[in-house]
């Protein structure tokens, strides 16, 4: 216990909230007539269905297999008939319907068979490829395929694992609550993410206010055969971030546009390692997580949770209140709002919060910035917030990157602190927007530059051979002519015209490939750098972002309020 | 609406309430000492302030409402009413207040666009333009008769039949300008510090009254609505070229804490230096604003046309924030530290 803590600049301490959920028992949410789970849970390609309509589907039983390394499988939460397979509105930011296969279930909730995986037998990477077939992704929010993440690579050695026990975000308990019931399961999948990764160093870090869950973990690692070690760190907002985490546990920062595993580093969810865990020990693919049900309800709690389940019963479940002014899914800082309550539980889903006016006062008009750099004290990326906010609004993007924009990682406490209550997040999630959509365009305008280069190239080339061709053909003629005059030398022309055809051809391959190579040199300069070797969280932003550029675009065009002109 | 969902309690009018109120202990003070006309001066300068922002916000066409309750205009008038001497006339205090607000605020943009100090632009065109009417100073009661009381004080701001010799009894010359005189009369700093006016550190009364100010200044830092860093700064850049003049010619350059305990400098330190619009926004930028004020401020008193130069200091900073801030970008989380390109 003796480890000495580090801090990550900035953050801010919102009121946590947390006791509202955390004095009732988890309750598993009952079976719903209907269970509607998405294709795309997790951050890379969506799986791909291998189930059809009007299939019978135990529970357990995989509906949709990954589709390629970054990915992973979705499964039937409950046993059931499948019913439709096609889009229905999903808890994506966009608001935009997604592939969904929808479950009528029996009551029955018949298991497939399924059976525990002796992990220490198996081949790392074919064990890799079973949990990515039972649907193991990133519960903490970010939904990675957990299989990547256990994969150290060949070079990279993984000395320190981290268990994220932080859970920052105000309101959501549902990491306190499993890591209070499920510490020895957490600790088992820690166990096994240690074996897989090779790790020397196995850390728990969790925020002072979880005493509870602290004790519950100390507990059980008092009882495990290998050396991991419960670190408690102060509750500051967002100390459970992986980066906040990683540094504050180690003294290590992530290096700006890498991953805490290019520093040997692999942190994961405690919810990730309960469900990994129960997938080895048990064989159970990812069919049901924690959510916390809180805000402005009844008896905010805790749930057990069959993905697919709608989020309204959840909301019943936990009594609804009149007076609901909204629903987020996620906490108030980084959250998303959920406009249909229609939509599934996914893995994702930490927390529905459901908000009132007393709770969730409506957001004061911002003012302009007065350039107080509170934003620039809080920011835990260290960034300089109220220029990055300046040169967004000025639409000058490209100083705002030279600011490190792409550092930012919207969690909200720029905006939380500033005190002329600028929506500071929304004009940084504008900017990258645009500069991904610029980068886009920019590489299909160079795409089309390079064919119209070498289009023309082709149709100067045929012009020349055209005329070539017409040489050679009048030679040919005139040495025809003097053939008929002279047969003796006819015999000798053949072989010479031959060698002339060939080496005509070899020029042409030789021109193409110059112009391909040519064509290849000017690529790097062109290209642009933002959209290349993009890492699957990122192209999952991308993807978010611009499905509601338009959206935020309008509202950035507009002024800020208070500086609407009077009519 | 996108996440955030929640926002801290702090608010513009919060922040500008918090300066002043923490201004209110030198006021305080200040009528203690040097009578209660300041009072006038303060109210006069408000009044016109408020009046002025509401005019421009609707000539403008903004919504007059949110910005009028922000509190910013009146902490540009106090500033500058607390810059100006406590018995100058009343078209002085409105004069430079109305530049303030309409030409150093509004024309360059309003709320959070001035890249000078309003206050100071207004103290700058008044003593440029001005400057007898600039030296109209109360004395403090030890040295002069009993100050006036406000309708004397009104009478004499508002250009009502005063008896020179009345006026003669409660004004004096500030500590500054006797050191100044003094100077220029070829005397030694000892020869000048015989001048009744110098007290324990700064002048009489004045050093009290600087004093005051500090104890605001430290009330703003310890509620975080001030950083630790121009204050101190600017402190250290009085303190160090003061004491780095005084060591080499103590016959010629007045001591270190005498320069330092001056009410204009705390003034400025703490409440005027600080002002975030025109200041450099960066930590270190924050230190090299912070201690260039400081300097220039001695090399004015030093070497300048005027007795004090904080105001022109803190200005010509104001000018320099754009490169400061540049080249001082702090290195990021993650980030190799490398500044940002022009």
């Amino acid at each position: 216990m003796s480890r000495e803590l580090h801090r990550f600049k900035g953050g801010v301490h919102p009121p946590e909230h947390k006791a509202e959920s955390t004095s009732r028992p988890i309750h598993a949410a009952p079976l719903p007539k209907e269970l509607v789970i998405p294709l795309r849970q997790h951050i890379g390609n969506p799986a791909r269905p291998v189930v059809e309509i009007g299939a019978r589907v135990l529970k357990g039983q995989m509906i949709a297999a990954a589709d390629g390394y970054i990915s992973a499988a979705v499964h039937a939460s409950s046993s059931g008939t499948v019913t439709a397979i096609g889009l229905q509105p999903a808890p994506h930011i966009s608001g935009l319907p997604d592939l969904c296969v929808t479950i009528e279930t029996d009551g029955r909730d018949e298991w497939v068979v399924h059976a525990p995986l002796d992990y220490q037998a198996m081949e790392p990477s074919q064990l890799r490829m079973q949990l990515r077939d039972l649907g193991l992704a990133g519960l903490g929010g970010a939904v990675f395929p957990s299989a990547v993440k256990l994969d150290p690579g060949a070079s990279r050695a993984c000395p320190t694992l981290i268990i994220n026990g932080g859970e920052c975000e105000p309101w959501i308990t549902c990491d306190d609550l499993l890591m209070r019931t499920h510490a020895g399961e957490i600790l088992q999948g820690a166990a096994i993410m240690h074996h897989l990764l090779g790790s020397t160093t196995v850390l728990v870090g969790i925020e002072d206010n979880k005493p509870e869950a602290v004790a519950a973990m100390q507990a059980a690692a008092a009882g495990m055969d290998f050396a991991v070690e419960i670190v408690v760190v102060p509750a500051r907002y967002p100390g459970g971030g992986a980066k906040q985490m990683t540094q504050v546990l180690t003294g290590q920062e992530v290096p700006s546009g890498k991953l805490p595993t290019d520093i040997g580093i692999q942190v994961f969810n405690v919810g990730t390692a309960y469900a990994l865990a129960r997938a080895v020990r048990h064989g159970e693919p990812l069919i049901s997580r924690l959510v916390t049900v809180t805000g402005h309800v009844l008896r905010p709690q805790n749930f057990e949770v069959l993905i697919g389940t709608p989020m309204h019963t959840l909301i019943t479940l936990a009594g609804e209140r009149d007076g609901a002014t909204g629903v987020l899914m996620g906490g108030p800082m980084m959250g998303v709002p959920v406009p249909d309550l229609t939509v599934p539980v996914v893995k994702a889903t930490n927390c529905i919060l459901v908000k009132s006016a007393a709770l969730f006062p409506p957001l004061p008009k911002a003012l302009p910035c007065i350039r107080c750099t509170r934003c620039a004290d809080a920011c835990p990326a260290e960034l300089q917030p109220q220029e990055l906010f300046r040169f967004a609004r000025a639409g000058d993007f490209g100083r705002a990157q030279e600011y490190h924009l792409f550092d930012c990682i919207e969690c909200g406490c720029c905006s939380y602190v500033c005190p002329s209550h600028i929506p500071l997040v929304d004009f940084y999630r504008y900017a990258k927007s645009e500069i991904w959509a610029r980068e886009k365009d920019k590489r299909a305008a160079d795409l089309a530059r390079e064919r119209h280069e070498f289009r023309q190239f082709r149709q100067e080339r045929e012009k020349k051979e055209k005329a070539e061709k017409l040489a050679a053909k009048a030679q040919a003629a005139r040495t025809h002519a003097a053939l008929d005059q002279a047969q003796r030398a006819e015999l000798a022309a053949a072989p010479a015209a031959e060698v002339t055809a060939v080496s005509d051809a070899d020029a042409k391959k030789a021109l193409i490939a110059a112009a391909l190579a040519r064509a290849q040199a000017k690529k790097p300069d062109a290209a642009p750098r933002n959209v290349d070797q993009l890492t699957p969280e990122q192209l999952r932003q991308i993807e978010e972002i611009e499905t509601r550029r338009a959206k935020i675009r309008e509202l950035v065009r507009k002024p800020l309020e208070s500086e609407q002109k009077n009519p | 609406m996108p996440s955030p969902f929640i926002l801290d309690r702090s608010s513009v009018t919060q922040v500008m309430a918090w300066v002043l109120a923490a201004l209110l202990p030198g006021i305080a003070t200040y009528v203690w000492l040097f009578g209660p006309g300041i009072l006038i001066t303060l109210s006069l300068a408000t009044v016109t302030a408020l009046a002025a922002e509401a005019a421009m916000l609707k000539a403008r066409g903004y919504p007059v409402r949110p910005f009028l309750t922000d509190l910013s205009a009146i902490v540009t008038a106090w500033l500058l009413a607390l810059s100006l001497p406590s018995l100058a006339p009343w078209w002085l205090i409105v004069t430079g207040t109305l530049f303030a607000i309409v030409v150093a605020k509004h024309l360059y943009g309003g709320l959070g666009q001035n890249i000078f100090n309003p206050a100071m632009v207004g103290y700058a065109v008044l003593i440029v333009s001005f400057p007898v009417q600039m030296t109209q100073w109360a004395g403090p009661h030890e040295l002069t008769a009993a100050p006036l009381p406000l309708a004397q004080s009104a009478a004499v701001i508002f250009g009502g039949d005063v008896p020179r010799a009345t006026l003669d009894a409660v004004t004096m010359a500030t500590p500054l300008d006797a050191l100044r005189t003094g100077l220029l009369q070829q005397l030694t700093i000892d020869e000048v510090m015989t001048h009744p006016i110098f007290g324990h550190y700064g002048g009489v009364g004045f050093e009290w009254l600087a004093g005051a100010f500090l104890l605001g200044g430290l009330l703003l830092w310890a509620l975080r609505i001030i950083g630790w860093q121009v204050p101190l700064a600017f402190l250290a850049g009085i303190w160090l070229t003061a004491g780095f003049l005084n060591f080499f010619d103590a016959g010629r350059f007045g001591p270190p804490w005498f320069h330092l305990f001056a009410p204009s400098v705390m003034l400025g330190a703490f409440f005027i230096a600080t002002e975030p619009v025109s200041g450099a926004t960066t930590p270190r930028g924050k230190l090299v604003f912070g201690l260039g004020a400081g300097f220039l401020t001695m090399a004015i008193r030093t070497w300048g046309g005027f007795p004090d130069g904080v105001a022109f200091a803190i200005l010509l900073m104001n000018l320099c924030v754009p490169l400061i801030d540049q080249y001082t970008q702090p290195r990021i989380y993650g980030g190799a530290g490398k500044e940002p390109r022009t």
